[in-house]
């Protein structure tokens, strides 16, 4: 019975490069029309950027992870354009150019990555608005920027690297707006001390944007995007309370990263609520077992924690897939991957803790803001919402509230607005984010066509 | 363990029951309705919307044809129509066989008082463009329309609770018994005694009917329901086929939601969940009755658990083997629309001993008085769920 690899990332490469030298035949499925996953992603046919360009001090890693890749093609059945949309039990169901498949497995490794998130403000659905990944992907992909005058907001360490790649890649960038004050990073420079080269990297970034006279803020309070028909102006509160204001085409924003879980979630493996990223994960053991037999989690898709440690992740479980296939492992490599990921995850928490998810901003929203924008809901519509169930039928949780609003219903089904709505909700009802819980999960993970019979 | 009295205990906040805590509170009986998650949480909440009356068993006709009137009612009654609009139903035949059970069912209607056009191959095609093909006639329900799921239960456990009564959410009950003079029934470390008891556990009826030894044949029944993002507006009417094997209504927001085929359950978590199989299945046969929703993006797909009787009606009356117990449970798929007379006629199975809606075809007991009933329920409403 064989094995499926979801997501050919960092962490599926090197899950599947495992697992072809044991001498299986994995099936890697990958919704991209090619393999490398979100940092290290391929660019279209017809596209020729130099690595160096494209990845910049990551075009080593990029370059061997594609080179993994291409070594194996002939030896696993890589299915990319394909989504897998349901997960049950022994079997995932995809969906490629049109054509659905139900493809059984013994194991699957899903290594599904991440995405960002926001936190919604007035004026982010005006065009010109774009996450940070977003704004990411289209210079990196597509080789364009999202504006001429850009400014980045949000926190996270990727807020400084797209502003040091657009900055390289020649877009003005009009300003770096970092809601996490300065201190709370500052605490936490000792453990990110231990991230040696990506701790060395993330400071380069922010020395090399500073020398280059753009403007950063840390601690601000974002207050506004604004413009007619399009992004005109972002304003912000200063840490000292002062406003301000810029003048910008284009406004990036991302809050740091979520892992993409919802197929974890389909296939019943239990969620832990992280308190510093508020984040819910996927709970799995340091191998990647889940609590579900035959369900295996690697990468940022099983708890962010980077794309280094997305590759380590990927072997581990990967023998972890051979331990309970009953074949002999090689002790010395689990040992070493083991260290890795141990050695990882300290610099990884204190990363975390470095730009901590800004609850109280998602929390304090003003009630005119969209807070979903697929059903177009208010921030007040919730609260008014929660008023109704704390009033009457209390106590209440993100599901009900989704029933009775319509928050995450819509067509991303809560993907991008789910985190600020439970923050919303839970500071409407004074109780802790956890208690109002998560959005449950349905099929289809991503929205798939009505197609006609004979497809299916 | 701590105890509290009430004149009435209901068991399950489903549509049931929240409309017999609201018709009973409203004649000023003391109650408490126990629900073990929140209101309208399984059935009632999930369920397709469909406010539909053409197609029923004719047993069913009078209940719904009540129901329907409450339905217009409720803003009144509850302080808000849960989206409920008048819509139409159209009821669509693939071929001649459908087209005759449809021209059969006339007389059904009209012997209900049930309005109902039949709607020839060629005016169809007229009013509704975008039919595709193989629609070859079609019976229109004027009354009939849809509302909104997953607001009617925590408006009717609202109202209810304004009037009096008293809604407890979050209250398994585990026990449930008779001393002799009145029912006592527990949840956790809290008893809660009564003179009587109505049932409106949905599919988890048949357990509470047999603590008193009433043994039903119900099953979990899961309907497989898909979403698919907004399109623009253009499906006017709820729109159902002979056989029920898809149904399909678009809100004004643009989804079209439908529905057809059967998900996965398991009653005793409770869980449940959509089948691929039958979601692949139902889009195929929602692409033959309107071509153009081919590309269309699904974005959520989902089931739920209703319980269901050999023949398709419900359980409604008095047990059989306990005086003051009352049940309404086993709606089969369609007891939505019935939700809001449901309530009604159990507060007057309570309190007056009588109703004027005929509760015969309903027994409990009629599995056990006669093993061939199975049989004897006509086409009509046969898988026709929503
Ligand atoms: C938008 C974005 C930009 C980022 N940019 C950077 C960066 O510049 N630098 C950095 O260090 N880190 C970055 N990160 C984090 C980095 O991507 C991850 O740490 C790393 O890629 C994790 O590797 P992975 O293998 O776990 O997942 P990924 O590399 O994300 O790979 C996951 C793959 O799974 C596929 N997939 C997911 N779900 C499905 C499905 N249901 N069906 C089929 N295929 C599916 C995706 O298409 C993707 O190719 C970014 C993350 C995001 C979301
Ligand atoms: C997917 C789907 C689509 C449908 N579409 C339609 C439609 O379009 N039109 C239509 O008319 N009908 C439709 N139906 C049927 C309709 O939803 C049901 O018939 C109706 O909601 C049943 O209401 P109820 O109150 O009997 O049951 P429920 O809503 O299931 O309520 C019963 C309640 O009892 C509670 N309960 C059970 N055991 C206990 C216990 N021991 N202690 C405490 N509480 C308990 C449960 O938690 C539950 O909340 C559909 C059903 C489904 C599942």
């Amino acid at each position: 019975m064989s094995i499926l690899i979801i997501g050919a990332g960092p962490a599926g490469t090197r899950a599947a490069e495992v697992l072809v030298s044991a001498g299986l035949r994995p099936i890697v499925i990958d919704e991209a029309p090619e393999n490398g996953g979100r940092i290290y992603q391929r660019q279209p046919a017809g596209f020729r950027r130099d690595p160096r360009t494209l990845y910049g001090f990551e075009a080593a890693k990029a370059r061997a992870i594609h080179d993994v890749f291409d070594q194996l093609r002939p030896s696993i059945d890589f299915r990319p354009r394909t989504l897998a949309w349901n997960l049950r039990q022994g079997v995932i169901d995809t969906i490629c150019d049109g054509k659905a498949s139900a493809v059984p497995f013994a194991q699957t490794i899903l290594c599904t990555g991440a995405m960002d998130r926001a936190v919604p403000l007035p004026g982010w659905t005006l065009p010109g608005v774009f996450t940070l990944g977003g704004s990411q992907i289209a210079l990196k992909a597509q080789g364009c920027a999202i504006g001429a005058k850009v400014a980045f907001l949000g926190t996270g360490p990727l807020l400084y690297l797209v502003a040091y790649q657009y900055a390289r890649a020649g877009a003005q960038v009009t300003a770096v707006l970092d809601t996490t004050p300065f201190a709370v990073k500052a605490a936490q420079a000792f453990g990110l001390m231990r991230g040696g080269a990506t701790f060395a990297k993330g400071l380069y970034y922010i020395a090399w944007l500073r020398a280059r006279g753009i403007r950063i803020a840390e601690g601000v309070t974002p207050l506004a995007i604004e413009g007619s028909d399009r992004v005109e102006l972002v304003s912000w509160r200063d840490a000292r309370g002062t406003n301000h204001e810029a003048a910008v085409d284009a406004v990036a924003i991302g809050f740091g990263l979520k892992p993409e879980a919802q197929l974890a979630d389909l296939a019943g493996v239990p969620f832990d609520f992280d308190p510093v990223q508020h984040n819910w994960v996927p709970r799995k053991d340091p191998s990647g077992r889940t609590s579900v037999g035959g369900v295996f989690l690697a990468g940022d898709g099983g708890g962010i924690r980077g794309a280094d440690l997305a590759e380590a992740a990927g072997a581990r479980a990967a023998w972890a897939v051979l331990a309970a296939r009953g074949l002999a492992a090689d002790a010395r490599a689990v040992a070493r991957l083991d260290a890795t990921l141990a050695a990882g995850a300290s610099f990884r928490a204190a990363l975390e803790r470095a730009f901590p998810f800004p609850a109280k901003l998602a929390a304090d929203m003003a009630d005119e803001t969209i807070l979903c924008r697929c059903e177009v809901i208010t921030a007040g519509e919730l609260r008014a919402a929660a008023n109704e169930a704390l009033a009457t039928l209390s106590p209440s949780e993100v599901n009900r509230a989704k029933a009775l609003t319509r928050v995450g219903m819509g067509r991303c089904q809560g993907r991008v607005c789910g985190a600020a709505a439970a923050e919303v909700l839970a500071a409407a009802l004074s109780c802790p984010a956890e208690q109002v819980g998560r959005l449950r999960g349905q099929p289809p993970v991503k929205p798939i066509p009505i197609l006609p019979a004979e497809a299916a | 363990m701590s105890a509290t009295s009430t004149d009435v205990l209901i068991v399950g906040g489903g549509g049931a029951g929240c409309s017999t805590a609201l018709h009973l509170a409203k004649r000023g009986a003391r109650c408490i309705l126990l629900e073990r998650g929140q209101i309208g949480g399984q059935a009632s909440g999930v369920n397709y919307g469909g406010v539909r009356q053409q197609g029923r068993h004719p047993a069913e006709l009078p209940l719904a044809r009540r129901a329907r009137d409450i339905w217009a009612k409720l803003p009144k009654l509850i302080g808000t129509d849960c989206e409920f609009e008048v819509t139409g139903h159209l009821k669509l035949a693939r071929n001649q066989a459908e087209e005759a059970d449809l021209i059969a069912y006339l007389d059904v209607a009209k012997a209900n008082g049930l309005p109902l056009i039949m709607i020839g191959g060629n005016v169809i095609h007229q009013q509704y463009p975008w039919l595709g093909p193989d629609v070859v006639a079609g019976s229109f329900a004027p009354d009939d329309g849809a509302a909104n799921p997953r607001l009617l239960s925590p408006a009717l456990a609202r109202a209810a609770r304004d009037a009096g009564a008293d809604i407890r959410q979050f209250t398994p009950v585990s026990h449930l018994a008779h001393d002799g003079t009145q029912f006592v029934v527990t949840s956790g470390e809290h008893e809660f005694r009564a003179r009587y008891l109505v049932n409106t556990a949905g599919y988890w009826g048949g357990a509470v009917a047999r603590a008193f030894g009433e043994q039903v044949p119900v099953s979990p029944l899961s309907p497989n329901m898909l979403v698919t993002e907004p399109l623009p507006y253009f499906i006017a009417p709820n729109l159902g086929v002979v056989g029920g094997d898809v149904y399909l209504r678009q809100i004004r927001r643009g989804n079209v939601i439908f529905g057809g085929g059967r998900g996965q359950s398991d009653p005793d978590v409770p869980s449940s969940r959509p089948s691929p199989e039958a979601s692949a299945a139902v889009m195929a046969k929602a692409l033959q009755l309107v071509p153009q929703l081919a590309g269309a993006q699904v974005i959520r797909s989902w089931t739920g658990i209703d319980g269901e009787m050999p023949d398709q009606i419900p359980v409604i009356g008095l047990s059989r083997t306990t005086p003051d117990l009352f049940h309404a449970f086993g709606f089969s798929g369609h007891g939505f629309q019935l939700g809001p007379a449901v309530g009604a006629i159990m507060s007057e199975l309570v309190l007056d001993r009588h109703t004027d809606v005929p509760l015969e075809p309903f027994r409990i007991d009629r599995f056990a008085a006669d093993q061939s009933f199975n049989q004897q329920g006509q086409r009509h409403d046969a898988s026709h769920h929503a």
